[in-house]
């Protein structure tokens, strides 16, 4: 559970980072996309499952983590009170049952273009080259307010997973102790926040772009172009 | 004071259990929460009825008999407190009680407030002690411990195995009875011997019992009486992977 978690809160720091690159325009995520898409297949998919198979292992785990535990408490008919679990600690199988969703719809969404064909027809020109069309797709898709909001949410559970997750990984692989344990907890928290944030600006960004004066993403431009 | 109580009631294993409520007067403030019951139980058998059934030895908070959940925590509401040194100057006037026992599989009811806590003694028996030739104690400096080692051990074993970690965790994990009853004896230098066999026995027994698995939300160190902390769960986390290691290493179980 720990490492696997921790396999995927690296994998979300680097992916956070290079969606950042939409704000540095067309060509920089364009160019990011386009080499890892050419990266060797050996490379690309060898990454890509390993991801899977610590997102499978992770998800396994957690099933039998809750079936134990659901199994160790009886139904409860009394009153129970909390003195400090935070809300996080309290609602992860929750927060990673929708993220699961989420990184299904996700793939099926951005990736596979499966849930909007329309997407694969997305091609731009960089530096003489045809090459996939990132920015646009990323812009029409999150044009979608409904698709938008629920990435927005997803995010907001993530940041709630991760900022129990990764304080909580370091007790699990007996790396905490009492010194040292606010600090993991603040970092955390941090963690989650920064991810949070990072990951947020580029719906929040095309959403202001569409339905306010604020013109970040050149939203109608796309729009015209693509439809 | 008067008082109403909310106590479940279980005539035994089997029986479904329900809460009761009964009213008690002229309990003084000064009395323990365990005298509070007695008053009550006094007035039962008064009037013929059942009295209450709960755990109690000591009453000075060192047994670990004691185990009521009240108001939703285990121990009551002040922390590093017992049910029996818990006093009803921590309640008001007119209040209302619900005292409940502990809840989880491998302690089930035996009657009323009283579970069965024998998954605990299986725990011990699998790893908590060290094999030496017992008889006459030996010289008291023979083994010289370093001092902050003998404070570790000390702070673990102040565990007194009261079952409120297993009550307060949402999972009903024993971890911290575990991991308090595994550092004392794997800290001093008489336990280094079979430490990485008391490790990997005692959380299988543990986890045959049907006890839950941490989730490092920390409510059992919250009602702990005796505050043991989390460390000594990352430390048996540390501990069971090493000797997972080895044994994996090993090709032996233990
Ligand atoms: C795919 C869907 C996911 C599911 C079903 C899921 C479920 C869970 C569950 C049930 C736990 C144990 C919870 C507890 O402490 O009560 C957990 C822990 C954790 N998860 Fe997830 N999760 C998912 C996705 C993720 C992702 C995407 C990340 C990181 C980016 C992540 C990072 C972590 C970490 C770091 C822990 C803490 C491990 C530990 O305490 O040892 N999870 N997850
Ligand atoms: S009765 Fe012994 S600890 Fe409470």
């Amino acid at each position: 559970m720990a490492i696997t978690g921790l396999i995927m809160v690296g994998f979300v720091l680097f992916h956070m980072l290079g969606n950042l690159q939409m704000f540095q325009g067309p060509d920089a995520i364009n160019t990011y996309a386009h080499f890892l898409k050419t990266l060797p297949p050996a490379v690309m998919w060898g990454g890509r499952l390993f991801l899977l198979a610590a997102a499978g292992v992770h998800v396994a785990t957690a099933i039998s983590l809750t079936r134990e535990n659901c199994k160790a408490c009886p139904t409860d008919p009394g009153v129970k009170e909390r003195v400090q679990a935070t809300l996080s600690s309290k609602t992860m199988a929750l927060s990673g049952s929708i993220l699961l969703f989420f990184i299904v719809f996700h793939i099926l969404h951005f990736t596979t273009h499966t849930i909007f064909p329309v997407y694969k027809t997305f091609m731009t020109d960089l530096d003489g080259q045809q090459v996939y069309d990132v920015y646009s797709m990323v812009i029409y898709g999150f044009s979608n307010a409904w698709i938008a909001t629920f990435y927005i949410i997803a995010m907001g559970l993530l940041c709630m997973h991760l900022s129990h997750g990764v304080s909580s990984m370091f007790q699990s692989l007996g790396l905490r102790n009492n010194y040292w344990r606010k600090t993991f907890d603040i970092f955390a928290a941090l963690y989650g926040w920064v991810i949070f944030i990072g990951f947020v600006s580029n719906p929040a960004a095309v959403l202001l772009s569409e339905y306010t004066s604020l013109n970040i993403f050149p939203v109608q431009d796309v729009l015209l172009r693509l439809s | 004071m008067k008082l109403t109580l909310k106590i479940w009631r279980q005539a035994n294993t089997e029986d479904q259990g329900r809460f009761i409520s009964y009213s008690v007067d002229d309990v003084s403030s000064d009395s323990s929460f365990l005298e509070m019951l007695d008053l009550l139980n006094e007035q039962l058998v008064a009037k013929g009825e059942e009295p209450v059934a709960f755990d109690h030895d000591c009453r000075e908070g060192i047994c670990g008999m004691c185990s009521l959940r009240i108001n939703g925590l285990a121990h009551g509401p002040e922390r590093a407190t017992t049910v029996c040194q818990l006093h009803m100057r921590s309640f008001q006037d007119g209040d209302t009680i619900t005292i409940e026992p502990w809840r989880a599989a491998p302690f089930p009811v035996v009657k009323d407030l009283v579970v069965d806590r024998s998954s605990f003694d299986a725990i011990i028996q699998s790893g908590g002690f060290i094999t030496a030739r017992t008889g006459s104690a030996q010289d008291a400096n023979s083994i010289l411990v370093p001092k902050c080692d003998a404070d570790t051990a000390m702070d673990a074993a102040a565990c007194i195995g009261c079952g409120a970690c297993v009550a307060a965790c949402k999972n009903a994990s024993a971890m911290l009875f575990v991991a308090a009853k595994a550092a004392h004896l794997n800290t001093l230098p008489q336990g280094q011997a079979e430490k990485d066999r008391r490790v990997l026995k005692m959380v299988s027994t543990m986890d045959e019992a049907g006890f839950g698995n941490c989730t490092n939300y920390g409510e059992c160190e919250a009602v702990c009486p005796k505050e043991i902390s989390l460390d000594f769960i990352a430390k048996l986390n540390r501990d069971y992977g090493k000797a997972s290691i080895k044994a994996f290493l090993s090709g032996s179980d233990e």
